[in-house]
């Protein structure tokens, strides 16, 4: 049966086919529709599936269950394998029971991410095999085979689809079988479970033991494919296989293609290529990791071969597409390249930026926040929607999950001596912020932490989390109390404040800001996107013949908010929230009846 | 050489319906037996942001359009379309629902938005023709202003190698069954628009 689907979809459905009973993701872009995409066909099958708290928990919470004979499957984006890398590397050691395969959705470009970090490299430093789809049927084939390939060998999998493979849509072969994984239970074998060093060793052997087998496998799997044409030859790996392709068609070139879908990269393969031609180009998004193999298979095969690659043909930065790949080829080849056609004419269109949502909270509390602890105070901030609010003077700093806590005790205990509030999101909070805040509270910092709870994952797509009372699949859940883990976790002072009300929430950061020790703003208030599609009725506001023209609305910065002849109007994206009217120094902007 | 039957872009404003038309475009591919592939924007894009969509008919390879190779461009909003202009080839059409959105940068006095008229004057010498339709005042017409993206999908559905008993029987699995005929209604009037 064929589907238009998306490629995380594919991955969802191929997941399915292949009989996993436990999936636990932490949502990141691009890799979030995997666990959405399970929920939505989960149906009555026994199967688990949770946003875990973070991806190392997922990761951990995955491993378990494959220890107890179920195929499962943790996903991540590729930053969020830096949190699971302490359970990934260790993985390895101790093998799996039943499949275990780890998805880390890469991001080329940096399309939604704050680094573009190649997993291809996570994957060989854990000496764990690694599948690169190109499409989304690829995908969902490589998932079905993945979980194979873990129990064949005994180790987890990585399936590593970029932003063009996760967010495309293409019609895909998926079929509506759904295997129902047999009774299980967790076999006790200190040997393969129990990390001791005494353990680690003999462990660590059997894995570099193994590679030559599943270097083996890999030469022979669908997606590593050898057409042996003309002396030059391309090597392409991932979707930069689809680039190539469609460059060599629409150059009429009759080169050499070697497709690399799965690694550890294959050497046979390579090995034949090289000694059929006398050059190539490798072809590969972000690191040469594939190049790398092939220098070295070059130099004991053919060290007269001429390997182009990232030192001038194919930027290692950024994501490749068919016009960078057809110029690397036609410059090989002394054939026109095609110009990247631009347009002078569009330099008129005014820049649209992503930015917080008309009525957006996190706005509210920046305003509010940036109001008591002023222009001179440090505003360490975090991973989410809120990092949009750059231009509002209260992001001076993005590291990773919840850094913004730490890197705030970081800059006092530096020597600085000014305010230091630091903010993040409440999902954030809870993935990564909570021990920030624990090492803050022993160590005595004196900095404010404000958690801005509006009570979703917002960025990625609304997902619940455990301060929501809901599971993922939508079942209601004990909801954690951020007020009680703040004090738990050692703030000396908790404030709770409603961002719609400026001058509550102002009072509220003033006390935190009096507070000699580690305090703790909670500014709550609803995403605007859940509220409005909960049908939360909003109030409404209008700009009355008092406006004196002073902007100060507008540079609060809402897009509901424009300027017109020389007064102030209220657009219809207004979402009701009331902060213009209450920073207007005219009074002039009134609540209307609906 | 050609490498696919039809390149497009569908660009607009986060939030706007961009997916919902290539979406229906390659279910119809589907029902058609054409291979389709598609391009989105998710994540921090989308936030009322630019978002583009790239959607290839009749293609077995990557799903991205190369700039300069477009058949046709489908704006959700003006400046969008002059913003991704230089994706449409020198043969190409470009389909414009002309209702402004303002971005915030305009809203906050720190960019202007240009006329209409400068809009969509450039995009003239760009590319064969340029269609700039009322398609929100149409979608009201047709029952719901949230049609304006099912407007531009019946104007476009005369430009692509997919029949209009495909496209329907897509829009029918993608469309929530009390909205199917305001939709099929704003699909008929952006048809219109195009004969």
């Amino acid at each position: 049966m064929r589907e238009y689907l998306l490629g995380n979809a594919a991955i969802a459905k191929g997941l399915l086919e292949a009989g996993i009973g436990l999936a636990a993701g932490y949502p990141g872009t691009p890799s979030s529709e995997i666990i959405e995409g399970l929920v939505e066909l989960k149906g009555d099958l026994p199967l688990h599936i949770e946003w875990s708290v973070n991806e190392k928990v997922a990761l951990e919470v995955a491993a378990g269950a494959s220890w107890t004979g179920c195929r499962s499957v943790a996903t991540m984006k590729h930053v969020g394998l830096n949190v699971a890398a302490d359970p990934f590397m260790t993985l390895a050691y101790l093998g799996v029971g039943a499949g275990l395969l780890v998805i880390c959705a890469d991001d080329p470009f940096c399309h939604s991410s704050q680094n573009e970090q190649d997993s291809r490299r996570f994957a060989q430093f854990a000496s764990i095999p690694c599948l690169d789809p190109a499409d989304p049927q690829e995908a969902r084939d490589m998932a079905i085979y993945g979980l194979e390939l873990s129990e064949k060998f005994n180790i987890p999998v990585m399936l590593r689809p970029t932003t063009r493979v996760s967010h495309a849509r293409a019609d895909v072969e998926v079929s509506q079988d759904r295997p129902i994984p047999v009774e299980r239970r967790f076999v006790k074998n200190p040997a393969r479970r129990v990390a001791l060093p005494s353990h680690a060793r003999p462990l660590h052997h059997e894995l570099l033991a193994k590679q030559p087998a599943i270097e083996e496998e890999l030469e022979g799997c669908p997606w590593n494919r050898l057409t042996l044409r003309g002396e030059t030859g391309v090597i392409a790996s991932g979707i930069a296989g689809l680039y190539a392709e469609e460059a060599l068609m629409d150059l009429d070139l009759d080169h050499t293609l070697l497709r690399i879908g799965a690694y550890p990269a294959p050497k046979k393969l390579i090995g034949r290529m090289l000694e059929h031609v006398s050059r190539v180009l490798v072809i590969e998004e972000l690191e040469p990791v594939v190049e790398e193999q092939v220098a070295m298979l070059a130099g004991k095969i053919n060290p007269s071969i001429q390997i182009l690659g990232k030192e001038k043909e194919i930027p290692r930065e950024g994501e490749l597409d068919l016009i960078t790949v057809r110029n690397a080829l036609a410059r090989m080849n002394g054939l026109g390249i095609m110009e990247r056609a631009s347009f002078a004419a569009a330099e008129i269109v005014p820049p649209r930026p992503p930015a917080l949502c008309p009525g957006c909270s996190h706005r509210a509390t920046y305003y509010a926040m940036r109001r008591v602890y002023g222009k001179k105070a440090i505003y360490p901030s975090d991973i989410g929607c809120y990092t949009m609010a750059v231009g509002m003077g209260t992001v001076d700093t993005c590291l990773c999950m919840g850094a913004s806590i730490s890197l705030a005790s970081g800059i006092r205990f530096g020597g600085e001596t000014e305010g230091i509030c630091a903010s993040l999101g409440d999902s954030t909070f809870l993935h990564g912020g909570m021990t920030g805040l624990l090492n803050a509270a022993y160590n005595k910092a004196r900095i404010t932490v404000t958690i801005l709870d509006n009570s979703t994952t917002a960025m990625t797509g609304h997902q619940p989390h455990p301060g929501t009372g809901v599971t993922a699949t939508g079942e209601p859940t004990a909801q954690v109390s951020l007020e009680e883990l703040a004090r738990a976790l050692g703030a000396g002072l908790v404030e709770t404040v409603d961002p719609y009300d400026l001058e509550g929430t102002m009072e509220g950061f003033q006390r935190a800001k009096d507070f000699p020790g580690l305090s703790v703003v909670i500014a709550r208030q609803p995403c605007v996107i859940k509220a409005r599609r909960s049908g939360t009725r909003p109030r409404a506001f209008k700009v009355s013949d008092e406006c004196q023209g002073c902007r100060i609305c507008v540079e609060y910065g809402c897009p509901a908010i424009e300027f017109e002849g020389e007064m102030a109007k209220i657009n219809n994206l207004c979402t009701g929230c009331g902060i213009c009217a209450q920073i207007c120094p005219s009074s002039a902007i009134l609540e209307v009846e609906i | 050489m050609r490498t696919s039957e039809c390149d497009m872009v569908i660009v607009g404003v986060g939030g706007q319906g961009v997916i919902l038309i290539s979406d229906v475009i390659g279910r119809a591919g589907v029902l058609a037996g054409k291979p389709v592939r598609g391009a989105e924007t998710h994540g921090m894009a989308q936030r009322g942001g630019s978002v583009i969509n790239h959607t290839r008919i009749g293609c077995r390879f990557s799903p991205l359009v190369a700039p300069g190779s477009a058949d046709l461009l489908i704006a959700l909003e003006p400046a969008e379309a002059l913003r991704f202009g230089h994706f449409l080839s020198p043969d190409g059409v470009a389909l414009i629902s002309n209702q402004p959105v303002l971005p915030v940068t305009v809203t906050t006095g720190r960019a202007r938005y240009p006329s209409l008229d400068d809009l969509i004057e450039p995009l003239c010498g760009q590319c064969q023709r340029v269609l700039a339709l009322d398609a929100t005042a149409l979608a009201r017409k047709a029952g719901t202003a949230q049609a304006m993206n099912v407007v531009m999908l019946g104007a476009l559905s005369q430009y692509i190698p997919l029949s209009e008993e495909h496209i329907i029987q897509a829009l029918v699995e993608v469309v929530p069954p009390k909205h199917l005929e305001a939709n099929k209604r704003a699909f008929a009037l952006g048809k219109a628009e195009v004969e």
